[in-house]
């Protein structure tokens, strides 16, 4: 290991790769933000397939039935959120309101994924898809 | 350790083996216990880490993947359940394998090699939720996990360091 008067030594190749790193970051940060765009549906996936759809518009509180417990859906003035749920960990309660295309709320106990879609009820906007938006 | 004078024996390799998971446990343990006051789910110190960074730097790649294997199975069993097993192994494997590499090349420090090993440690545990759950969703998460993986590995970094150069060498050997 170097001493004092050399810790600079190299130090640009270190920085090189922190700035690419730190601009990947905000590339994919872009992109993200840009493809995000109001839903109007939201979709509930349990363990990969399709659940249920419903209309962001409507205010509602369902029961999904997960894999091995429940979590309580509601959509309330145009987002949605899991207001209750028995895994042991709820992060997916405390994974807020969300009501923009491609956002979701998981619950990885219960494989419950609660997704925002456009109209056709695609959640087209993946990782890619986010990705040509921001190129072309 | 080609420069070594002394060489080790096989027991006393074992126990530093023994003692950097153990080290990791206690770390595993102590981050179980800070609550999750974080904003953002999936947002970890990975204190653990710290103890990659020492195989890694004071023993060597396949000792580092041995520990974090070992590690990650250990505390799985002890405070998760086989899903977090899954997802700590694409998290972790990811990591190490980046870090090793990066390791290898010769031209980065331990800080540099830690954030990037903070980062594709997020990157890792996104790509397997995202397998598992089926789902592309979730990529949302990956924006804002990269920066908290750049910051957690930054200041895991520095502490690894720090530690790495004050262990004693006749239990830890020179490192390269």
């Amino acid at each position: 290991m170097d001493k004092k008067k050399m810790w600079t030594k190299g130090i640009k190749r270190d920085i090189l790769l922190l700035v690419f790193l730190f601009l990947t970051g905000a590339v994919i940060f872009i992109a993200v933000i840009f493809g995000s765009v109001r839903g109007n549906f939201v979709k509930v996936n349990v363990d990969g397939r399709l659940i249920a759809i419903y209309p962001l518009s409507e205010n509602k509180t369902v029961e999904i039935n997960g894999a091995g417990g429940t979590n309580t859906l509601v959509i309330e003035n145009g987002e949605s959120y899991i207001r209750d749920a028995d895994c042991p960990d709820r992060l997916c309660v405390s994974q807020g309101k969300i009501s923009r295309r491609g956002q979701s709320v998981i619950c990885l106990p219960h494989k419950v994924v609660v997704e925002i879609t456009d109209e056709n009820g695609n959640a087209s906007v993946s990782a890619e898809s986010d990705a040509d938006i921001v190129v072309r | 350790m080609k420069n070594d004078k002394r060489k080790f024996s096989g027991a006393e390799r074992t126990a530093a083996y023994a003692m950097l998971i153990a080290l990791a446990l206690v770390f595993s343990w102590l981050e179980a216990q800070i609550p999750a006051f974080f904003a953002v789910p999936g947002m970890k110190l990975g204190l653990t880490n710290i103890v990659v960074l020492i195989a890694l730097y004071r023993f060597g790649s396949a000792q580092a993947m041995a520990v974090n294997i070992l590690r990650i199975v250990l505390v799985s069993v002890l405070f998760g359940g086989p899903w977090a097993m899954i997802y700590s192994l694409a998290g972790g494997m990811l990591s190490a394998i980046v870090m090793i590499i990066l390791k290898k090349t010769g031209l980065f420090r331990i800080v540099t090699v830690s954030i990037a090993g903070g980062i594709s440690h997020n990157a890792g545990q996104i790509i397997a939720a995202m397998i598992v759950m089926n789902t592309a969703a979730i990529a949302w998460y990956l924006a804002v996990l990269w920066f908290t993986g750049m910051l957690s590995g930054a200041l895991i970094g520095i502490l690894g360091y720090e530690m790495i150069k004050r262990l004693p060498e006749r239990v830890f050997g020179k490192g390269e």
